[in-house]
């Protein structure tokens, strides 16, 4: 009997009876990472990385029960073993082991092969049955090397400084942000959003080392912010507040601005190809190493991928998820929807 | 190449009309003499030479990198051009190249008539030293159009600011007849060949769309209305024995209208005429439609000549005498025009007529039986207005009737393309028929980027049935279509179809049981037949 099954609550274990990054409120989740599209409000006990926890419970409610694990601890549910490991992808990001007589299943949530300097870098974990995203899962999708990306954004900032122009990069506030923050730092000061601030703060707090960077308060010039590097949230895109900075300049940061069309999609005025989802190349590496009979294929590109992973001979099923919506917006309506249907 | 690399990246990135003039002023000040004029050239719809077929471009990326047929129509799918999905999949260059534009051009020139396997290892070769935005603009040369949001107007701004030229001279000069092989960067602005040339045509003068009162504009008495009709906007210029016609598109099409060659006999030299293509039968102008049968052709039968006649509706006079006559107020040129052509009435050019009224009013309700034949609305023209190039807000308006418009459910959407190739905004509508849906109309978005994404999100959520990049879904979501006219067809299950449809926007408030009946539809197509 397998060991997962994909219910409408959610990825569900059912030898152990607890789900992974459910959907809809259950007993026992265990949760691969804080961002809202795995991990939502309502469970009553929640089972995550070490790092996590102050994530979630500042994201979501400091009421919640959790339970933590660190990289390669386990503990056992119903004679199920679980164990985490990591997933790269943001920081506390962990993939799920689970064992049970012998059968291995991994479920990554999201992942990426690249070391971005901030995330415990990904480890592949050998497994029977495999549960991988797709986000970029099209052979168009291969990432530069960050400190490509890195040099390009520098570049950008330091010409709209000479030009008066204000640089104002989007990241969601968890993960894209620390990392922006991380490999930027240096002589220009960046300054953050609240929402970003509030994050570092509980992440600092956790005993990881990030570089100093400056909260924005209604006291922060428009002056001091033309000279240093703006850090906001995708919500804050369209807002009058970017509007009224000194000549302001927007940069997206994400693997969608690889394609044109994304690009001008976003209307943003420069887009930088910087994702911390695995690309083409990632997925198939990280699957390869696996070495899983079985793949289930959630988020992203799921009938390409799966198509292709089939005719390379590893068996691959497309299944549905409400994974992929990352979207600071969505997060807002996510939680909404949830709260009506409690 | 790198130069152009990255003003085709700042042109696409930058939203206003300002910054895409500094970038392209910031090129045209520095870029190599050759590589402009084939920018110029590029923007303007000249393609160079184009020894390879997309398909084999294609085929060659799809061999080289292993990619299965189908993964490349996905990604294609996904990036909506094809010229940039293949830059996308090829593995990165291994050496890099610092040719020029013009050179790359040439040597895509110089493969004319090689066999293909000169021509794949001089693809191979290219790639393997460009980067992917290089690569991109490489297959394009080969394969595509630099739709960039460039327009000649913007393209002539620039130059006009790089180069310290009077604008409308440089409008002419690269709306002319010129080889980007052959000539220089000087010449083409300084119009050096357009003396020489008798096919070259003036900027059209576009109108603005009235929003305001039209009590606002003043004293009637001080403009020309017209009817505003919907047909093919062209120029008919006679210079030294010769005929040309344009159109819109800037396109000759001198072949596609023997009707008007004889026009030849009828104007002296030096006589450009400004003016509408239109099919009309018994004096009565027929629909858009009928005149489609007549476009695009590269040969005219005796049978379409019959079905579609048309006739060129005289607008305006910008060359008199072989004199730029644009700067004359238009209550001269209109007077010259009856003087030269007035007596032309039973062919098939003839002076679009004049809307006599005394007062705002009268033209108002003159206005609303537009639709009767089949005008789009009235044009409005100062008396005193000169004819300027392109659109220029103040001296000419066209205002229109308001569009018919249906309440229909969306039951299809397919995803867009280019920018949008990730997004559904694609749809189809139907209207109910008794018990049925009937589809009676696809439309691109009207809609904003947030109701695209809500529309998104339910089309993920609400998928019934998947064909290929179709989805079926539930009949749920009410729209306000708006559109321009009805026709008969029998293509089309409904048996008819609209003529401009669009989104005019989304009905929240409405359900899919409110709708409009394919009856309502059946009942206007009589009344405007
Ligand atoms: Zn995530
Ligand atoms: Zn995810």
């Amino acid at each position: 009997m397998a060991l997962i099954e994909f219910t409408k609550r959610g990825i569900y274990c059912k030898q152990g009876n607890f789900y992974v990054d459910p959907w809809w409120p259950v007993d026992y989740a265990v949760t691969t990472h804080g961002h809202s599209d795995h991990v939502r409000f309502g469970n009553k006990y929640y089972l995550c990385h070490t790092l996590t926890k102050p994530i979630i419970k500042r994201r979501i409610s400091e009421d919640l029960n959790v339970e933590t694990l660190e990289y390669g601890e386990s503990i056992t549910r119903n004679g199920v073993n679980i164990s985490f490991f990591p997933a790269g992808h943001i920081i506390g990001s962990a993939q799920v082991r689970l064992e049970y007589k012998g059968e291995i299943c991994v479920i990554s949530g999201d992942y990426k092969i690249e070391d971005d300097g901030i995330t415990t870098p990904f480890e592949p974990v050998k497994c029977h049955s495999f549960v991988s995203e797709s986000t970029f899962g099209l052979p168009v999708y291969k990432w530069q090397k960050q400190e490509i990306v890195f040099k390009g954004i520098k570049n950008w900032v330091n010409d709209n400084i000479n030009q008066q122009k204000t640089s104002v990069l989007i990241a969601y506030s968890l993960g894209k942000a620390q990392r922006l923050i991380k490999n930027l730092a240096g002589d220009t000061p960046i300054y953050v959003h609240n929402s970003i601030a509030n994050l570092n703060e509980v992440i600092i707090e956790a005993g990881v080392h990030l570089p100093k960077t400056i909260r924005i308060t209604p006291e922060t010039t428009k002056d001091e912010l033309q000279k240093g590097i703006v850090i906001v949230p995708p919500a804050m895109r369209d807002s009058r507040w970017i509007k009224n900075l000194s000549h302001p300049v927007t940069g997206i940061c994400s693997g969608w601005m690889q394609v044109r069309a994304h690009r001008r999609w976003q209307s943003a005025d420069a887009g930088f190809a910087l994702s911390d989802h695995a690309d083409w190349p990632g997925l198939m590496e990280a699957i390869t190493a696996t070495g899983a009979e079985k793949v289930y294929v959630t988020h992203g590109f799921t009938a390409a991928f799966s198509r292709f992973l089939n005719d390379e001979g590893i068996e691959a099923a497309e299944v549905l998820t409400r994974f992929g919506q990352e979207d600071d917006e969505e997060n807002k309506v996510d939680l909404a929807e949830q709260n009506e249907n409690k | 190449m790198k130069r152009f690399a990255k003003l085709i990246q700042q042109l696409e990135l930058s939203n206003k009309t300002n910054d895409k003039i500094a970038a392209l002023v910031d090129y045209f000040n520095y870029a190599d003499d050759k590589d402009k004029v084939w920018v110029i050239a590029l923007f303007t719809g000249k393609k160079p030479k184009r020894p390879i077929k997309s398909a084999l471009l294609k085929y060659w990326a799809i061999e080289i990198t292993q990619t299965p047929e189908w993964l490349f129509a996905e990604s294609y799918a996904n990036v909506g051009d094809l010229s940039e999905t293949i830059a996308l999949l090829l593995p990165p260059a291994e050496n890099t190249s610092d040719f020029q534009l013009h050179k790359w051009i040439e040597d895509l020139h110089d493969l004319e008539g090689k066999d293909d396997e000169t021509k794949k290892d001089f693809i191979l070769n290219a790639w393997n030293k460009l980067e992917t935005q290089e690569r991109f603009i490489f297959n394009k040369l080969i394969s595509g159009n630099f739709r960039i949001g460039v327009s000649n107007k913007m393209l002539v701004n620039a130059l006009a600011k790089q180069s310290s030229l009077d604008s409308a001279q440089i409008m002419h000069s690269i709306m002319g007849k010129w080889n980007p092989y052959e000539i220089t960067f000087h010449e083409l602005i300084n119009g050096i060949h357009v003396n020489t040339d008798n096919s070259w045509p003036y900027p059209f003068c576009l109108a603005y769309a009235l929003e305001q009162e039209p009590e606002k504009l003043g004293d009637i008495a001080e403009w020309q209305a017209e009817w505003k009709w919907d047909g093919i906007r062209g120029q008919i210029v006679k210079r030294n024995g010769e005929l040309f016609i344009w159109s819109r598109g800037e396109e000759l099409v001198t072949e596609q209208f023997p009707e008007l060659h004889f026009m030849i006999d009828v104007l002296p030299d030096g006589v450009v005429l400004d003016g509408e293509i239109l099919a009309v039968q018994d004096k009565q102008v027929l629909s858009f439609s009928t005149l489609q049968q007549r476009l695009n052709r590269k040969t005219i039968s005796k049978k379409q000549l019959d079905d579609a006649p048309i006739v060129f509706f005289v607008y305006d006079i910008l060359e008199y005498e072989a004199q730029d006559f644009r700067e004359e107020p238009l209550s001269i040129r209109r007077h010259t025009l009856e003087q030269l052509i007035g007596d032309l009435d039973e062919s098939p050019v003839m002076i679009s007529p004049i809307i006599n009224c005394s007062s705002w009013e009268e033209l108002a309700d003159l206005r609303q039986t537009s639709r009767s034949i089949n005008s789009e609305g009235i044009m409005l023209k100062k008396l005193s207005s000169h004819y300027h190039s392109g659109r220029k807000r103040g001296d000419w308006w066209k205002w229109k009737i308001n569009p018919y418009t249906v309440d229909a459910v969306m039951i299809y959407a397919q995803k867009g393309s280019g920018r949008r190739a990730n997004f559904f905004t694609d749809y189809t509508f139907a209207v109910r028929d008794g018990e049925n849906l009937v589809t009676i109309a696809k439309a691109y978005s009207g809609l904003t980027d947030k109701e695209i994404k809500e529309v998104n999100a339910f089309v993920n959520r609400n998928a019934i049935e998947k064909f290929g990049p179709v989805r079926t879904v539930k009949p749920e979501l009410v729209f306000e279509i708006a559109f321009e006219g009805i026709a008969e067809s029998k293509r089309h299950k409904a048996g008819l179809a609209l003529r401009f449809p669009r989104i005019l926007r989304w009905r929240k408030d409405k359900k899919a049981d409110e709708i409009n009946t394919l009856e309502d539809l059946r009942q206007l197509l009589q009344s405007t037949l």
